[in-house]
């Protein structure tokens, strides 16, 4: 035998017990020469060209599960920022591709499309207006489609009068339908990889060529698992190098599976990330691997430090056992989907200050969490500023995935179902920000943009 | 050569080696190399086996889970070289 029983067990045990899985294999497609004069024609053309791209892709996707063993969740593609695609400032017109989009995901049984994108970071024409307040209506007449709205970048600066607009689409699309779930799959970003298998923010970046697979690799249960198993006396330096093993055999697995599909569909392998991203399933929560370190609930003084441990051994993990290492990858600290994130909010250990600065030290940002409906606009617009400033500064994505409760009121639990699981509605800080906003315009990039 | 490693679990009983590899003879698969071990009252069997010249793999795989299910063990099938990624550099 070429293995130790226990590096077979191992495998087997991540996989059947600890939810090791492949969260999703994303295939980015450009769609620029998918343009035409007409959009209904521009429509035809994309749905010609997806579902050329994507005929053998789920079948190919579910016999390498089935022969490796390893479960594949989620089946995506992200497409070329639809801002690149048509240029309008007609609502009806985003309505339309956006219709059209989500019936060809639907078609094809793709579980998310990607790349409702803008890049707003250095101005708000009237077509990027148009493009943002047909969010509203898309979010709630669609089920697959999802939006990312870039509104900074560390090179760009920051758009206040982007976050100004940002902040309304996203109480509107909540209102709506009174349906907060809309806004999950719409998110506020900066800094956004090209390549980021992750919904709400994936799409395919221009220079990422003309299709490519992207893998998103998970395992939050594989790590808290590995930490058990650690003896109690074991110190920092332990754990780090514990949770580095775990990333790069997991890292390896997905990378392998993420080649394999490649070669079998005859389209380029692009990156993997490799993300903690939870589940609300007991054991699949990123909370519990916080605890496990030493803190009786994330949010704790502490918890920042312990998080950067996470991430950054995750990290090195990854970059060892991969060179395409793309994406996100860190961790994901998604407040409704982790069970014991969203129990720390609701004890009080977790206040969305806390979560702001963690988001300093994670992979993304301010993720999943339910706020009041009636919050003051300025707040939501504040709330997103100072995440959009985080990024900018420290040169790395974040982003923000905020979802208002219409009626909702702080500390009732609100349920999302499913992998969206639920949460308690957060408080707000109430002080206002609305001055800022007044003066509008854009935060200059910070001086460590200018690296020539 | 290609070849994929079974790995079964479950409480010890008799009939499990055989009713395996006797699936694995119907599909013509030859076995490699194959260990066993009692982990506490768990029954543990590993088996390497050649699938260069298998033509379905998937019936393999879904006939196996009907074995283990008969049997009351859990089987699972993967392909070595996932193992292979995951411990060796």
């Amino acid at each position: 035998m070429f293995f130790t029983t226990e590096e077979i067990l191992e495998t087997i045990r991540m996989v059947q017990t600890e939810h090791l899985d492949i969260r999703t294999i994303t295939l980015g497609v450009n769609l620029l020469d998918c343009r035409r004069d007409r959009l209904e024609e521009t429509v035809i053309s994309i749905s010609k060209r997806l579902k050329e791209v994507t005929r053998d892709f789920l079948d190919v996707v579910k016999k390498v599960e089935l022969e490796y063993g390893i479960p594949i969740v989620n089946r995506r593609v992200a497409i070329t920022p639809v801002s690149l695609l048509i240029q309008s400032e007609d609502i009806e017109e985003y309505l339309y591709l956006s219709k059209g989009l989500d019936k060809i995901a639907e078609e094809m049984g793709l579980d998310f499309i990607g790349g409702y994108t803008a890049f707003l970071e250095y101005e708000i024409n009237k077509r990027g207006l148009a493009f943002i307040k047909a969010i509203p209506l898309i979010l709630n007449e669609t089920s697959r489609l999802c939006a990312s709205i870039v509104v900074a970048s560390t090179r760009g600066g920051i758009n206040v009068d982007a976050i100004k607009e940002i902040a309304y689409i996203i109480l509107d699309t909540a209102r709506l339908k009174n349906n907060p779930i809309s806004c999950a799959k719409l998110i506020v970003m900066s800094n956004p990889p090209p390549d980021n298998p992750f919904m709400a923010g994936a799409f395919q970046g221009i220079e990422r060529g003309e299709k490519v697979l992207n893998v998103g690799i998970s395992g939050p249960g594989t790590v808290r698992a590995a930490l058990e198993r650690l003896p109690k006396e074991a110190n920092l330096i332990d754990v780090a190098e514990e949770i580095k093993r775990i990333a790069f055999k997991i890292t390896r697995a997905g990378e392998f599976i993420g080649k394999e599909i490649s070669k079998r569909l005859d389209i380029k392998f692009g990156s993997v990330d490799i993300s903690l991203a939870p589940t609300p399933d007991e054991g699949d929560s990123v909370g519990k691997i916080i605890e496990k370190i030493g803190l009786e609930h994330i949010g704790a003084p502490g918890s920042t430090a312990v998080l950067f441990l996470i991430n950054d051994a995750i990290k090195r993990g990854g970059l060892m056992a991969s060179s395409s290492i793309g994406g996100l990858s860190g961790t994901f600290i998604p407040v409704s989907e982790d069970k014991s994130i969203a129990e720390a909010v609701s004890c009080g250990a977790l206040t969305l200050e806390k979560l702001e600065a963690l988001t300093n030290v994670c992979s993304v940002g301010l993720d999943m969490i339910p706020i009041p409906g009636d919050i003051d606009p300025y707040s939501l617009m504040g709330i997103i500023l100072d995440e959009m400033a985080i990024g900018v500064m420290a040169n790395k994505t974040t982003a923000v995935r905020i979802l208002p409760v219409p009626g909702g009121k702080p500390g009732e639990w609100i349920e999302l179902g499913g992998l969206l699981g639920k949460a308690p509605i957060i408080n707000v800080n109430s002080f206002s920000c609305k001055g800022i906003f007044d003066r509008g315009g854009r935060i200059p990039p910070p001086v460590n943009s200018f690296r020539n | 050569m290609n070849r994929a490693i079974i790995t079964v679990m479950g409480i010890d009983h008799t009939g499990i080696v055989a009713g395996i590899s006797s699936v694995l003879a119907t599909f013509g698969v030859n076995i490699l190399d194959i260990t066993q071990t009692i982990m506490g009252d768990m029954f543990v069997m590993i088996v390497l086996v050649d699938i260069t010249n298998l033509d379905d793999l998937t019936a393999l795989i879904e006939r196996l889970l009907e074995e283990g299910k008969r049997l009351k063990v859990k089987v699972s099938l993967e392909r070595e070289e996932i193992f292979r990624v995951m411990h060796r550099i």
